[in-house]
Protein backbone atom coordinates (compact mmCIF):
# COMPACT_ATOMS: atom_id res chain seq x y z
CA UNK A 1 0.00 0.00 0.00
CA UNK A 2 1.47 3.31 -0.98
CA UNK A 3 2.16 6.36 1.58
CA UNK A 4 2.99 8.69 -1.13
CA UNK A 5 3.49 9.12 -4.79
CA UNK A 6 6.64 10.40 -5.57
CA UNK A 7 8.49 11.51 -8.60
CA UNK A 8 11.61 13.09 -9.57
CA UNK A 9 12.30 15.93 -12.41
CA UNK A 10 15.51 17.21 -13.70
CA UNK A 11 15.63 20.45 -15.70
CA UNK A 12 17.94 22.08 -17.73
CA UNK A 13 19.14 25.76 -17.07
CA UNK A 14 18.47 27.97 -20.07
CA UNK A 15 16.53 25.28 -22.13
CA UNK A 16 13.42 27.88 -22.41
CA UNK A 17 12.32 25.73 -25.42
CA UNK A 18 11.40 22.80 -22.56
CA UNK A 19 10.33 25.07 -20.04
CA UNK A 20 7.35 23.96 -18.22
CA UNK A 21 7.41 20.83 -19.38
CA UNK A 22 7.95 19.05 -15.68
CA UNK A 23 5.30 21.71 -14.32
CA UNK A 24 2.98 19.98 -17.06
CA UNK A 25 3.57 16.99 -16.51
CA UNK A 26 2.98 17.49 -12.43
CA UNK A 27 -0.21 18.56 -13.37
CA UNK A 28 -0.95 15.70 -14.99
CA UNK A 29 0.20 13.42 -12.34
CA UNK A 30 -2.09 15.77 -9.41
CA UNK A 31 -5.26 15.23 -11.96
CA UNK A 32 -4.79 11.61 -12.29
CA UNK A 33 -3.90 11.09 -8.89
CA UNK A 34 -7.55 12.51 -8.48
CA UNK A 35 -6.28 15.85 -6.66
CA UNK A 36 -9.33 18.56 -6.52
CA UNK A 37 -9.24 21.35 -9.67
CA UNK A 38 -8.22 23.78 -6.98
CA UNK A 39 -4.99 22.26 -5.25
CA UNK A 40 -3.90 21.56 -9.18
CA UNK A 41 -4.30 24.97 -9.98
CA UNK A 42 -2.06 25.88 -6.88
CA UNK A 43 0.52 23.66 -7.48
CA UNK A 44 0.79 24.32 -11.45
CA UNK A 45 1.51 28.03 -10.39
CA UNK A 46 3.81 27.18 -7.76
CA UNK A 47 5.72 24.29 -10.05
CA UNK A 48 5.93 26.54 -13.34
CA UNK A 49 7.34 29.89 -11.19
CA UNK A 50 10.28 27.50 -9.79
CA UNK A 51 10.76 25.65 -12.75
CA UNK A 52 11.13 29.13 -14.94
CA UNK A 53 13.43 30.75 -11.81
CA UNK A 54 15.68 27.35 -12.39
CA UNK A 55 15.55 27.76 -15.84
CA UNK A 56 16.20 31.41 -16.13
CA UNK A 57 19.26 31.62 -13.66
CA UNK A 58 20.36 28.03 -12.69
CA UNK A 59 22.59 25.72 -14.88
CA UNK A 60 20.33 22.56 -13.38
CA UNK A 61 18.16 21.79 -11.06
CA UNK A 62 15.83 19.30 -9.83
CA UNK A 63 12.30 19.35 -8.55
CA UNK A 64 10.95 16.31 -6.41
CA UNK A 65 7.10 16.20 -6.13
CA UNK A 66 5.47 14.10 -3.59
CA UNK A 67 1.69 13.45 -2.81
CA UNK A 68 0.74 11.97 0.54
CA UNK A 69 -3.09 12.42 1.74
CA UNK A 70 -2.19 15.23 4.02
CA UNK A 71 0.12 17.25 1.59
CA UNK A 72 1.57 17.90 -2.04
CA UNK A 73 5.48 18.97 -1.26
CA UNK A 74 7.41 20.19 -4.11
CA UNK A 75 10.94 20.61 -3.37
CA UNK A 76 13.37 22.45 -5.93
CA UNK A 77 16.91 22.24 -5.59
CA UNK A 78 19.16 23.95 -8.38
CA UNK A 79 22.86 24.58 -9.15
CA UNK A 80 22.68 28.36 -9.94
CA UNK A 81 24.07 31.54 -8.73
CA UNK A 82 22.15 31.22 -5.55
CA UNK A 83 20.22 34.34 -4.37
CA UNK A 84 22.12 37.33 -2.49
CA UNK A 85 19.42 38.51 -0.46
CA UNK A 86 16.35 36.27 -0.17
CA UNK A 87 14.32 39.19 1.36
CA UNK A 88 14.59 41.33 -1.47
CA UNK A 89 13.57 38.60 -4.22
CA UNK A 90 10.54 38.03 -1.53
CA UNK A 91 9.68 41.36 -2.41
CA UNK A 92 6.74 41.65 -5.10
CA UNK A 93 8.19 43.39 -8.20
CA UNK A 94 11.73 43.26 -7.57
CA UNK A 95 13.53 41.50 -10.46
CA UNK A 96 17.26 40.85 -12.13
CA UNK A 97 15.95 39.10 -14.84
CA UNK A 98 17.90 40.36 -18.12
CA UNK A 99 16.01 42.71 -20.61
CA UNK A 100 15.84 39.29 -22.61
CA UNK A 101 13.56 37.57 -20.06
CA UNK A 102 11.80 40.35 -19.98
CA UNK A 103 10.91 40.76 -23.25
CA UNK A 104 9.42 37.32 -22.98
CA UNK A 105 7.15 38.46 -20.57
CA UNK A 106 9.21 37.21 -17.36
CA UNK A 107 10.81 39.18 -15.25
CA UNK A 108 7.55 40.73 -13.55
CA UNK A 109 9.05 40.16 -10.06
CA UNK A 110 6.39 38.16 -9.36
CA UNK A 111 7.49 34.39 -8.60
CA UNK A 112 8.01 34.23 -6.03
CA UNK A 113 5.04 36.30 -4.15
CA UNK A 114 3.23 34.08 -6.58
CA UNK A 115 4.20 30.99 -4.65
CA UNK A 116 3.85 32.05 -1.36
CA UNK A 117 0.43 33.19 -2.05
CA UNK A 118 -0.22 29.57 -3.13
CA UNK A 119 1.87 27.80 -0.90
CA UNK A 120 0.59 26.95 3.10
CA UNK A 121 4.69 26.60 4.07
CA UNK A 122 7.81 27.22 2.20
CA UNK A 123 11.39 27.34 3.11
CA UNK A 124 13.87 28.75 0.93
CA UNK A 125 17.78 28.76 1.39
CA UNK A 126 20.09 29.95 -0.86
CA UNK A 127 23.78 29.60 -1.25
CA UNK A 128 25.37 32.49 -3.30
CA UNK A 129 27.63 31.08 -5.89
CA UNK A 130 26.31 27.13 -5.56
CA UNK A 131 22.48 27.27 -5.52
CA UNK A 132 19.07 27.61 -4.37
CA UNK A 133 16.52 25.31 -2.53
CA UNK A 134 12.88 26.00 -2.41
CA UNK A 135 10.98 24.13 -0.25
CA UNK A 136 6.82 24.20 -0.97
CA UNK A 137 3.83 22.67 1.22
CA UNK A 138 0.01 22.87 -0.11
CA UNK A 139 -2.15 20.84 2.83
CA UNK A 140 -4.47 18.50 1.98
CA UNK A 141 -7.87 18.46 3.09
CA UNK A 142 -10.20 14.83 3.08
CA UNK A 143 -11.72 16.15 0.03
CA UNK A 144 -9.35 17.33 -2.13
CA UNK A 145 -7.10 13.94 -2.98
CA UNK A 146 -7.28 11.01 -4.51
CA UNK A 147 -11.29 11.16 -5.65
CA UNK A 148 -11.79 8.40 -7.97
CA UNK A 149 -8.08 7.90 -9.12
CA UNK A 150 -8.18 4.31 -6.85
CA UNK A 151 -4.35 5.40 -6.17
CA UNK A 152 -5.00 4.86 -2.37
CA UNK A 153 -7.78 2.01 -3.09
CA UNK A 154 -6.77 -0.69 -0.97
CA UNK A 155 -6.33 1.44 2.00
CA UNK A 156 -9.98 2.26 1.51
CA UNK A 157 -11.10 -0.59 1.32
CA UNK A 158 -9.51 -1.86 4.77
CA UNK A 159 -11.13 1.73 6.37
CA UNK A 160 -14.34 1.34 4.89
CA UNK B 1 -20.98 32.81 -26.09
CA UNK B 2 -19.08 30.03 -27.66
CA UNK B 3 -15.47 29.95 -29.09
CA UNK B 4 -16.78 30.10 -32.53
CA UNK B 5 -19.27 32.95 -31.69
CA UNK B 6 -16.14 34.96 -30.76
CA UNK B 7 -13.42 33.70 -33.46
CA UNK B 8 -16.71 34.72 -36.32
CA UNK B 9 -17.26 38.26 -34.52
CA UNK B 10 -13.46 39.21 -34.09
CA UNK B 11 -12.76 38.06 -37.50
CA UNK B 12 -9.95 35.61 -35.58
CA UNK B 13 -7.36 33.66 -37.29
CA UNK B 14 -7.11 30.62 -36.24
CA UNK B 15 -3.49 29.52 -36.10
CA UNK B 16 -3.38 25.49 -34.46
CA UNK B 17 -5.56 22.43 -35.41
CA UNK B 18 -9.30 23.29 -36.03
CA UNK B 19 -11.49 21.98 -32.95
CA UNK B 20 -15.68 22.36 -32.48
CA UNK B 21 -15.23 25.76 -31.25
CA UNK B 22 -18.83 26.08 -30.95
CA UNK B 23 -18.77 23.39 -28.07
CA UNK B 24 -16.24 25.72 -26.18
CA UNK B 25 -17.49 28.32 -24.09
CA UNK B 26 -14.82 30.38 -22.62
CA UNK B 27 -15.43 31.36 -18.95
CA UNK B 28 -14.28 35.11 -19.02
CA UNK B 29 -10.86 36.82 -20.17
CA UNK B 30 -7.48 37.65 -18.84
CA UNK B 31 -5.34 40.60 -20.52
CA UNK B 32 -1.81 40.75 -19.53
CA UNK B 33 1.80 40.34 -21.75
CA UNK B 34 3.70 39.20 -18.11
CA UNK B 35 3.46 35.13 -17.64
CA UNK B 36 3.32 35.16 -14.02
CA UNK B 37 0.53 37.69 -14.23
CA UNK B 38 -1.54 35.70 -16.16
CA UNK B 39 -0.39 32.26 -14.09
CA UNK B 40 -1.65 34.32 -10.85
CA UNK B 41 -4.64 36.14 -12.80
CA UNK B 42 -6.01 33.97 -15.47
CA UNK B 43 -9.30 31.62 -14.56
CA UNK B 44 -9.94 27.28 -15.62
CA UNK B 45 -11.26 28.11 -19.38
CA UNK B 46 -10.63 32.08 -20.33
CA UNK B 47 -9.94 33.90 -22.99
CA UNK B 48 -6.06 35.06 -22.41
CA UNK B 49 -5.23 38.08 -24.84
CA UNK B 50 -1.68 39.10 -25.25
CA UNK B 51 0.86 40.19 -27.58
CA UNK B 52 3.74 37.53 -26.57
CA UNK B 53 3.42 34.82 -29.12
CA UNK B 54 6.81 33.03 -28.23
CA UNK B 55 7.11 29.15 -26.99
CA UNK B 56 6.38 29.82 -22.99
CA UNK B 57 2.79 31.10 -23.71
CA UNK B 58 1.30 27.29 -24.86
CA UNK B 59 3.13 25.80 -21.35
CA UNK B 60 0.94 28.88 -19.44
CA UNK B 61 -2.29 28.41 -21.25
CA UNK B 62 -2.07 24.16 -20.81
CA UNK B 63 -1.65 24.72 -17.47
CA UNK B 64 -4.20 26.85 -16.44
CA UNK B 65 -6.87 24.96 -19.18
CA UNK B 66 -7.05 28.73 -20.97
CA UNK B 67 -9.81 28.21 -23.48
CA UNK B 68 -7.64 30.04 -26.06
CA UNK B 69 -5.25 32.80 -26.70
CA UNK B 70 -5.66 35.48 -28.76
CA UNK B 71 -2.33 36.96 -29.86
CA UNK B 72 -2.65 40.99 -30.96
CA UNK B 73 -1.53 43.34 -33.21
CA UNK B 74 -0.62 41.19 -35.55
CA UNK B 75 2.23 39.30 -33.31
CA UNK B 76 3.36 35.76 -35.32
CA UNK B 77 3.86 32.93 -33.06
CA UNK B 78 6.63 29.85 -34.98
CA UNK B 79 5.89 27.21 -36.51
CA UNK B 80 7.96 24.82 -33.41
CA UNK B 81 5.24 27.17 -30.95
CA UNK B 82 2.20 26.13 -33.39
CA UNK B 83 3.47 22.53 -33.24
CA UNK B 84 4.03 22.48 -29.43
CA UNK B 85 0.26 23.98 -28.98
CA UNK B 86 -1.33 21.30 -30.98
CA UNK B 87 0.56 18.51 -29.02
CA UNK B 88 -0.80 20.26 -25.86
CA UNK B 89 -4.21 20.57 -27.36
CA UNK B 90 -3.79 24.69 -26.87
CA UNK B 91 -5.93 26.88 -29.18
CA UNK B 92 -4.10 29.78 -30.70
CA UNK B 93 -5.76 33.08 -32.44
CA UNK B 94 -4.47 35.72 -33.97
CA UNK B 95 -5.65 39.56 -35.18
CA UNK B 96 -3.79 42.11 -36.54
CA UNK B 97 -5.92 44.59 -33.96
CA UNK B 98 -4.54 46.06 -30.70
CA UNK B 99 -4.95 43.80 -26.98
CA UNK B 100 -7.23 47.75 -26.10
CA UNK B 101 -9.55 47.04 -28.86
CA UNK B 102 -10.14 43.28 -28.95
CA UNK B 103 -10.77 43.25 -24.74
CA UNK B 104 -12.88 46.08 -25.57
CA UNK B 105 -15.38 44.03 -28.27
CA UNK B 106 -15.27 40.91 -25.93
CA UNK B 107 -16.46 43.38 -23.18
CA UNK B 108 -19.35 44.88 -25.61
CA UNK B 109 -19.73 40.99 -26.61
CA UNK B 110 -20.56 40.56 -23.27
CA UNK B 111 -17.08 38.42 -21.96
CA UNK B 112 -15.64 39.36 -18.74
CA UNK B 113 -13.07 38.77 -16.57
CA UNK B 114 -14.34 35.56 -14.43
Amino acid sequence: MPDAFESVYQVLGKDFSNAGKVSTSIKDTLKRLGISPAIVRRVAIISYEAEMNLVMYASRGKMALSVSREAVTLNVHDEGPGIPDVSLAMQEGYSTATAEMREMGFGAGMGLPNIKRCVDKMNLESTPGKGTKLEMFINLQPEDSFRESGYFDSEDKSSS
Amino acid sequence: MSLQEVIEKLNLSVLTDPKDFSELTPSGGYAADLLSCVMAGAKQRNLWITLQAHLNIVAVAALLDLTAVIITEGAAPDAGTIAKANEEGVTLLSTNRPTFEVVGTLWELGIRQG
